[in-house]
Order: C-alpha cells, then sequence, then structure tokens
C-alpha cells in the first residue's frame, strides 16, 4: 500500500463529495412569467400565473423556502380552477323540486338545460358532466324527492371531486411541475458554470477514487487481501457505515419522492444529457449517469482487487458494459430518436412494469421495433431464463449481466461480509422472496385483466391500488430505498436475496434444472470459513464444503467470491453433468470407514 | 448408553463427538479450556488480519450443540484419574467419564531460548496465543519471527495485514525445505521477498533481549547480530500439549502413545489428532500426523471404534495443503523434499514463477506416486483414484486436464507439461486433448 496515493486519493475524493453535496444549496431561485409559460398551455397554466404573481421577482435563497411558495401557488390555482368549475350543491334540491312539480319524481335530464345552461366555459363543462354522470338515471322514477336529492348529491359530488384531476393539476403533475419550475427558476454560480462545478463534484471523485485505487493496488503484489475489513468503520457497521447507509437510504427517498429537492444534481447533468440525446436531464437521467458511474469506477476497483482472477476481471468487465451500454446509453438513444426508451436486458418480473397497460401500449404503437421490443421481453422471460439457466444457473443474469448485481458486486463489493449466514435468515429469505414473487405475478395478472377487459375491478380488489402497493412497498421501497441503502449494514445483495421476484424465478430453475453447481474439492475444506463470510447471498457455504458436499442452492448467483477467498482450492463453479450434481457428501481420505 | 468425554474441541475431538452422535445414543460431553464453542484453528490468523472475526470461524452455529445433544463445559483439566475414571478440571470440580478421549492438541515448541519467557514472545497456536499477539502487536514497528514452516510464513503475513515490518529467521537454507522440493521452496522464498519480508536464511537465534519492564526489546542472531524488535513470534513447530498427563499412568512419549485404534495402554482412554503418537507408524507416514484433515479422520475412526465397530485407522493417499502469502501449495501423495532412488519426475514452472506442478512417479514402473502443486488447484477425487489404481505417468499427463481444479477462464498449462513429457520421452507422444474450459458445457 501506498500511502500517499491513497491520503491524497481519499482527501481529494472528499472534496469533491463535499462539493457535490454542497452544490444542493449553491443556487438562487427566481420565478419568471417565461418560466411559467414554458410549462403548457390552457385552463390550469392561466389560473397558475394568476396565482404565482407574488412570487414573481422574488429571490429565494433556499430552495426550501421556494418550494413551499411553489406549493401553495400551485394549490392556490388549484383552488380558484375548483371554485370555477363546482357545480353548487344547491343544484341537487332544485332539480328534484322540479322533477317533483308533477309529483312523479322522474328524473330527466331537460331539466339540467333549464337550471344549469351551457352559456360558458364553466357552465359547459357542468352541464356536459352532471349529463355524463346522471345518464343512467334518464326516466327512472323516484319514491321520493330525497331519495332523488340523495342521488344528485353524490353525482355532484363526485364531478367537483373530479376537477382537481381533470382540469386543475392533479398529485402527480404537480409534483412534475414543482419539480420542473424549480429547476427552470435556478439562478447563481452553479447554473452560470455547470461544467466547472461538474468537474469540481463529479471529476474530483473520479480522481480521488483511482489515486485512492492507485494507492491500495499498485505495490502490493496480487492476492486476496481482505485486511482489516472487520475493524474499519465502513465495512464493518461502524459510524462511517451508518452514515454512508443513512445518506444512500436519504438519497433514495428523495430520488424517488422529492427529487424538487435535488434539481442542483439534475441541473449539473444536463451538458451530459445534452450530448447524449439532445435534451435537458430529469432525475431519472440524474440516476442513470449515478448508477453507471458507481458501478464503472466501483468496477474498475473490482478488477484492480482481484486482478489475478480472470473469472472475476471478465465477469466485471461484463457488468459494467451491460450496465453502461444497456441501462444508460442505448435507452437515452431510443429516447432521443423518440423509441420507446426500454433496457433490452431487463426482464419481468424484476422489470414489473413491462406489462403495464402503458408500456404494452407503447411498443404496439411503435412499430416493428415496438412489436420486437414486446417479443423479445417475452423471450427472455419464457426461453432465456430457462434455456441459459439450464446451462449456466442463475449467475448469467445476477452476475453478469443484472444492473442491481452490477451495482451489488461492484460499490457493494466492500460489504458482501455482512450478509447473515444463519439458518434462521435463511428462513426469512424463503418466506420473503416468494412472496414478492407471488405479489408480482398477482400485480401482473390484475393489471393484464385490467388491460384486457377494461374493468378495474378484480375479485372486488382494485387493480389500481394492487400497481400502487407493488409500486411503493416492492419497487420503490424495497429495490432502492433498502436494497441500495442498506449494503453497509446488511450486505449488498438485500434486495436480490430477500426481495428479487427474478431472482426467485431464476433460483426455482437453478435449483431443480441446472447443470451448474459450486464443487467441493474431495476432502481439501478446512472449515476456516471465508467462503461463508465473504458469500454476498449469506449461503453458509462451509456447510457444505466441510463434509465434501456440492453447494447446489437457488440463491447463488455465481458470484465465485467463495472459490477466490477459498486458501486451499476447495471451491469451483462449474456447468457439469446433471447427474453428480447432487452428490453424496463424502470426504475423500480416510479409508478406514 | 455410555458417558463419554472428550478433553479438547478442536478438530478431531469435535468430528468424534459429531460422528458418536450420529451413530449412538451415548451421553458427550466435550471440555475445553480454550473456547466455549468449537473454531476453526486454520482460521485463527485471518481473525487478526481482519478478514473473518471469531463468530466467523465456528462452523456450527451455537444452537447446534444443544440440539444434538453434545454437552459442552468451559475448563482447564489439570489431571486424569484413570482409576476413578475421573478428569479433575482446575478450581470447578471433577467430571466421571466411562470413555476418555484426549483430543488435546499440542502447544508452540519453545527450545529453551535465553529470554524466551518475555512479554511480547508468542507462539501462534491457541486462541489465548492469538489475544496475546493482539496485545503485543498494537503499534510495534519491528517484529521478528523465528522458524520457517506453515505457522511461520502465516504470522509472517498476519503482522504484514498491520503494516508491522517482519524479519524471518529460517534455520534451513531454504524454506520449508524439509518439506518442499528446492524448486518449490525457491519460489516461496522469492515471494517471500516480494512482500517485503526481511528473509534471514540460514538465521538461528540465539538470545532475546529484554527491556527494563521484561518485554522483549531485541534478538541477537546466531551470528551475533542484535536486532531491535517489539515482538517474537516462535512457530518453530509445535509438540503435544501434554503435560497434565505426567502424573497419570497413560503411557506418553512425545505424544499420547496409541495403536491404530487410538487405544491408549489404558482400557476406555484414547487419543487422537495431534496430540497423539502412534506407536507403529503407518507406511510413509509420520508417528505424529499435526495436520487438520488427519485430526478430522482420526476422530471419524474413533467414532466407529466407539460405537461398536472396532475400526483401525487407514488412511488413503496422503493429501495436504497451505497457502504461503497469495500462493496456494496442495500435495496428493507423497512428494518428498529430493526424489528418492527409483523415482523420476516431471517438472513445470510458470515463468512468472508463481505456478509449479511436478509430477513424481516410479522409474521402473513408470506409476505416479504424488503431484505436487504451486498456484495450481487440482481435483482431489481424480488424482486420488489415480494413486489409488496406480495408473501409469503417460495417462496422468494424457488426463491431466480432468484433473484441473482452477477457477473459469484461468490459464491451463497441461499442454505445456505434456511438451515436457513428450520430450522426454521421444518414443511416446501424446497429443493434447480438448479444453476443459466453458465450451464443456456442450461436451461433457
Amino acid at each position: 500500500m501506498n500511502k500517499y496515493f491513497t491520503f491524497t486519493g481519499l482527501g481529494i475524493f472528499i472534496i469533491g463529495f463535499f462539493v457535490f453535496v454542497g452544490s444542493l444549496t449553491m443556487s438562487d431561485y427566481q420565478l419568471s412569467e417565461i418560466i411559467i409559460k414554458d410549462q403548457g398551455e390552457g385552463e390550469k397554466y392561466t389560473a397558475l400565473m394568476e396565482s404565482s404573481k407574488s412570487m414573481m421577482g422574488v429571490t429565494y435563497q433556499s430552495n426550501i423556502a421556494f418550494i413551499n411558495d411553489l406549493r401553495t401557488t400551485i394549490e392556490n390555482a388549484n383552488n380558484s380552477i375548483i371554485e370555477k368549475y363546482s357545480i353548487s350543491m344547491d343544484l341537487a334540491a332544485k332539480i328534484s323540486e322540479r322533477a317533483g312539480e308533477d309529483e312523479k319524481f322522474i328524473y330527466k335530464q331537460s331539466i339540467i338545460d333549464e337550471l344549469l345552461p351551457a352559456v360558458d366555459e364553466a357552465s359547459t363543462y357542468q352541464n356536459k358532466s352532471l349529463k355524463d354522470y346522471t345518464g343512467w338515471m334518464e326516466g327512472k322514477k323516484y319514491s321520493t324527492k330525497e331519495a332523488l336529492t340523495k342521488e344528485l348529491t353524490g353525482s355532484i359530488q363526485s364531478i367537483n371531486n373530479a376537477i382537481s384531476y381533470q382540469i386543475a393539476f392533479d398529485s402527480y403533475s404537480a409534483k412534475n411541475l414543482v419539480f420542473s419550475i424549480t429547476k427552470a427558476s435556478s439562478l447563481g454560480i452553479l447554473k452560470g458554470n455547470l461544467k466547472l462545478w461538474l468537474f469540481l463534484s463529479f471529476g474530483l471523485m473520479i480522481i480521488g477514487a483511482f489515486t485512492y485505487f492507485y494507492g491500495t493496488y499498485s505495490d502490493v503484489p496480487a492476492g486476496i487481501k481482505n485486511n482489516q475489513i472487520f475493524m474499519d468503520a465502513i465495512t464493518n457497521k461502524g459510524w462511517l457505515g451508518v452514515a454512508l447507509g443513512t445518506f444512500m437510504i436519504a438519497f433514495y427517498i428523495f430520488l424517488y419522492f422529492y427529487p424538487e429537492y435535488l434539481t442542483n444534481w439534475v441541473l449539473l447533468m444536463d451538458p451530459i444529457s445534452y450530448k447524449l440525446n439532445g435534451g435537458p436531464a430529469s432525475h431519472w437521467f440524474l440516476y442513470g449517469f449515478l448508477y453507471t458511474l458507481a458501478v464503472g469506477v466501483m468496477g474498475i476497483r473490482m478488477i484492480l482487487k482481484y486482478r489475478h482472477n480472470t473469472y472475476q476481471i471478465i465477469r466485471t468487465i461484463s457488468v459494467i458494459l451491460f450496465q453502461t451500454a444497456f441501462a444508460f446509453i442505448i435507452p437515452e438513444i431510443l429516447a432521443a430518436l423518440n423509441k420507446p426508451a426500454i433496457d433490452f436486458k431487463n426482464i419481468w418480473p424484476l422489470d414489473y412494469d413491462f406489462f403495464y397497460s402503458y408500456n404494452l401500449n407503447e411498443l404496439m404503437e411503435s412499430g416493428f421495433l415496438g412489436w420486437f421490443m414486446l417479443g423479445w421481453g417475452l423471450a427472455l422471460i419464457i426461453i432465456a431464463v430457462p434455456v441459459i439457466t439450464y446451462f449456466f444457473g442463475k449467475r448469467w443474469y445476477c452476475s453478469w449481466v443484472c444492473g442491481c448485481g452490477g451495482l451489488a458486486e461492484t460499490l457493494g463489493d466492500p460489504f458482501r461480509q455482512l450478509s447473515n449466514k444463519s439458518l434462521k435468515a435463511w428462513k426469512i429469505e424463503r418466506w420473503m422472496i416468494y412472496s414478492v414473487l407471488i405479489f408480482a405475478i398477482i400485480n401482473t395478472g390484475a393489471v393484464l385483466y385490467t388491460f384486457f377487459t377494461g374493468s378495474y375491478s378484480l375479485l372486488g380488489i382494485s387493480t389500481e391500488s394492487i400497481k400502487t402497493s407493488y409500486g411503493f412497498l416492492i419497487s420503490s421501497m424495497f429495490t432502492g430505498v433498502i436494497g441500495t441503502g442498506f449494503y453497509p449494514l446488511m450486505g449488498n445483495r438485500v434486495w436480490c436475496r430477500f426481495g428479487c421476484p427474478l431472482a426467485a424465478y431464476l433460483g426455482i430453475v437453478q435449483r431443480f434444472k441446472s447443470r451448474f453447481r459450486i464443487t467441493t474439492n474431495g476432502g481439501q475444506c478446512i472449515s476456516c470459513g471465508n467462503c461463508s463470510t465473504y458469500c454476498e447471498m449469506g449461503i453458509d457455504v462451509r456447510w457444505y464444503a466441510q463434509r465434501g458436499q456440492n453447494i447446489v442452492r437457488s440463491s447463488c448467483v455465481g458470484c465465485g467470491i467463495c472459490s477466490a477467498v477459498c486458501p486451499r482450492g476447495v471451491l469451483r463453479l462449474e456447468n457439469g453433468p446433471e447427474k453428480d450434481r447432487l452428490n453424496v457428501p463424502e470426504l475423500i481420505g480416510n479409508e478406514s470407514l | 448408553m455410555k458417558n463419554i468425554v472428550i478433553i479438547g474441541n478442536g478438530i478431531s475431538g469435535i468430528t468424534a463427538a459429531r460422528n458418536i452422535r450420529k451413530l449412538s445414543d451415548h451421553k458427550i460431553t466435550v471440555i475445553s479450556a480454550e473456547t466455549d464453542h468449537f473454531f476453526s484453528r486454520t482460521a485463527l490468523m485471518y481473525i487478526y488480519m481482519g478478514h473473518m472475526k471469531y463468530e466467523h470461524t465456528k462452523p456450527y452455529e451455537d444452537w447446534f450443540w444443544e440440539k444434538n445433544k453434545i454437552n459442552l463445559v468451559r475448563g482447564l483439566v489439570s489431571s486424569v484419574d484413570t482409576f476413578q475414571k475421573k478428569v479433575h478440571l482446575k478450581n470447578t470440580g471433577e467430571i466421571e467419564y466411562d470413555i476418555l478421549i484426549l483430543g488435546v492438541g499440542s502447544k508452540p515448541n519453545k527450545f529453551g531460548w535465553p529470554g524466551q519467557g518475555l512479554n511480547g514472545v508468542q507462539g501462534m497456536y491457541s486462541y489465548q496465543n492469538l489475544e496475546n499477539i493482539e496485545i503485543y502487536t498494537k503499534n510495534i514497528d519491528h517484529a521478528v519471527i523465528v522458524g520457517g514452516g506453515l505457522i511461520g510464513i502465516e504470522l509472517a503475513e498476519m503482522l504484514l495485514s498491520r503494516n508491522i515490518r517482519v524479519t524471518f529467521l529460517v534455520r534451513e537454507k531454504s524454506f520449508w525445505n524439509i518439506i518442499l522440493p528446492p524448486e518449490e521452496s525457491e519460489m516461496i522464498n522469492r515471494h517471500i521477498r516480494e512482500h517485503h519480508i526481511d528473509l534471514r536464511l540460514e538465521t538461528e537465534l540465539k538470545e532475546i533481549v529484554s527491556d527494563n519492564d521484561g518485554r522483549v526489546r531485541a534478538i541477537i542472531t546466531g551470528d551475533g547480530e542484535e536486532m531491535l524488535c517489539q515482538f517474537v513470534g516462535l512457530t518453530a513447530g509445535v509438540s503435544p500439549n501434554i503435560d497434565f498427563l505426567k502424573d497419570s499412568n497413560i503411557n506418553v512419549q512425545r505424544g499420547i502413545v496409541v495403536n491404530k485404534y487410538f487405544e491408549t495402554n489404558i482400557p476406555d482412554v484414547y487419543a487422537i489428532g495431534d496430540c497423539a503418537q502412534f506407536e507403529t507408524p503407518l507406511p510413509d507416514r509420520r508417528p505424529i500426523e499435526q495436520v487438520w484433515y488427519t485430526g478430522r479422520m482420526h476422530g471419524e475412526t474413533l467414532a466407529r471404534t466407539i460405537c461398536g465397530e472396532k475400526t483401525a485407522y487407514k488412511p488413503g493417499p496422503w493429501f495436504n495443503s497451505a497457502k504461503f502469502l497469495d500462493i496456494e501449495y496442495q500435495v496428493y501423495g507423497i512428494i518428498n523434499n529430493h526424489l528418492k532412488e527409483d523415482e523420476d519426475q516431471i517438472y513445470w514452472e510458470h515463468e512468472n514463477g508463481k505456478h509449479a506442478i511436478r509430477i513424481v512417479y516410479n522409474e521402473s514402473t513408470l506409476k505416479l506416486i504424488g503431484i505436487n502443486l504451486m498456484g495450481v488447484r487440482y481435483r482431489h477425487d481424480v488424482i486420488d483414484r489415480w494413486l489409488k489404481d496406480g495408473i501409469e505417468v503417460k495417462n496422468v499427463i494424457s488426463n491431466l486436464k480432468k484433473a484441473n481444479f482452477d477457477p473459469e477462464f484461468y490459464k491451463e498449462y497441461e499442454d505445456e507439461i505434456m511438451n515436457i513429457y513428450n520430450s522426454k520421452f521421444p518414443n511416446d507422444q501424446l497429443n493434447s486433448t480438448s479444453k476443459r474450459g466453458l465450451l464443456a458445457v456442450f461436451t461433457n
């Protein structure tokens, strides 16, 4: 180890990191009419222009205050629209009164034209909505005035409630609006010198990291050097590990739920985004860039660390390439070409929204390429997974291709030893991962049911609510916040081990119909425990090795680290005849028995 | 149901306990002074280096013992009373037995060097040794290791991991050359130096010098050179840890004397592992076997005998393994440091000097005797079968790829070895067969 380089590298990295975090506070914010105009046209934007007058020309030094005021402004715009378009609740009684004039209480839509004629924008909308909502009541006879009033009141309420998402900004578009207005309203040193700040943050972090790697690996003979891992605060759940975990969890929560506070980071991405796809960056571009950068930089560290191990080198190059090309660059190019921006290596059910109607519709409307993408996605699920897994085990995907796996094997490598190896953890793992698989299947079944039948209710459950809960619980919370945020606390494969439905599917194939196994080399095991300790999936590899048994486990992602850290050459990942895969445990060497 | 007491929770004692449990309902008690639970002694170095914690070195979770009704007692046995069939524990009473198994292991050799009892002078065998090493190597700058064997090089690697300068005194002309042939031994010499360890061959320890507080300050070598150091590792081998048996009537020499059934001179008392000394060593084997694998085999075999099926110790072909810093070592069959009469060999070494394969065979019958591997992994089952079948070197060379156990995508060297064979046997040319690699998926 060359201390000068490691210290210098660490120093440069820390400076870059602080610039990066500090850049979040480096802008002022000022709203202008042009910014509002750029957002779109129509009633609600007019209302927004009106309600935002008090913000115009005011310079905010903090994005928190700016975003608070902006939210109020949007709310005010919405309120004015709702006020304008709402149907008065008195109308229900008036209509029933009118319908009861002949003592028959028969509902007729013609009454609406009398009492609520379509004269302007608002009344036209009200008139039409009420007719739409009460079409089924036409000619229906009510026993009392109250019965009719009650029915009409319900309809009017529904109509009024719908205004907020039909005419005004619904919660989803309001969120996007806050993000894009905040980003557009940024002023100051950051926005004026994006490339400079890009260098001072990302540039310094990258230079620092490589300097550190050089110091760590340059003058040390190649080999397994896990020195001090269990003494280091960052890799042994010390204060640094907890701090890093907290930072990553916070990052994911902001990214998924409050991206408007990260607009300065997204601004930094603009120069790169314009180069790649000709447009400005979104917060998902920021995420893709950070992700790819992490896989790339930490992937190079992985290659340096295992420079004596050809399997690790090739495997790591593979995950870097798949992440860079398939997950990042190709989708950006497709987006620039106005084609469906899909990740060709993502497979359902990890790609949980593959069967969502917006995706299916988009693919089916995109001509030959779209149909090809649809067929490709189906072929991955039906053919590639079972066939390739049969020949090579699930590793072909989990530790060679997958993006989640790619991040785990690179950024997550320093934390692999933190996975729990107990029998209890294994039991919890099996319950959880297959539950998520079932949840994913139910979710997909429900959205397909809606897609084909148009009905939003399946066995009395709203398909939208299944979709929403899957999106929140599994896709956001589990995959991102817990899956990655918990690297420094529970190891680098929390998601892959406990949650990933695709890993569950691949695992079932691997366990029951595959040529893959980890072979135990006769009686050579010394029970040292390196294999189990460094198994990111929490497999107690030693349990098998020390009794001369091959390791055939559904969860094994075939990263090959157990074989690499074994000091006695006991473990080998191999594909071979199914016949002796599940061998009888035998420790070679003792002929007495 | 018999009352079985096992002293020592190392690999041999625990293997005996586990196998007795598999075969019977006997009451089993394991006594250890070292730790509450079985751990892997071979992994001690990794605890110091921070690769693992003590917890990780335990091959079985703590609930395992109660679930399998193996009673664990923590205590130091001070003496054994074979007349009353009792063992006495220091300060904590006594335990009766019907059958006693001694798996008490070893202790580091100390050859009466002046100053060998000073603080900061340590062997490296037990958990307690490790704790002391931890204490006495805190914030030190220079350590001296005495004794060029497996534990010595492990200790050197441990100290390096804490950035402590290491001087390594080896009495022999070359590292571990009582076992390793000259080329392999020289390879390790080079590798030790590559790691910036100050390797001093043909250098003995004369004296360890104390500072004013009873802690090591320096050592003096056989040549009279004084080296300042704050820690001395004594790794000149180990010997059976049997002092507590001195007053018993159990027959001990260097170790506890046993026959091939591990029976001592006293009925119902057995000894296994590296404290046992065979009255009549097996052909080509040592009287005391100080290896993890043999300890395990002793335990497995004795469990049979105790559970009613009297079984003699009959190990298969010898094998062993180690890791010298970054170079892995495997041996199958008996490879001596120098060829015996009637032996011949094929030796290949990679140009980078970190991989070597040595195949030794009988000069007249051409039958395989053994394979020595440096930086290459081979399959135990394949070579074990070859050795037992006594196949000829020609068949070994033609099938060598089948024995390769290196990870996928590693470079294979078997063709180069075949070339050496072909030049050695010009009248018997062999041809290279298919590769072992990834494409083998579709062929085998």
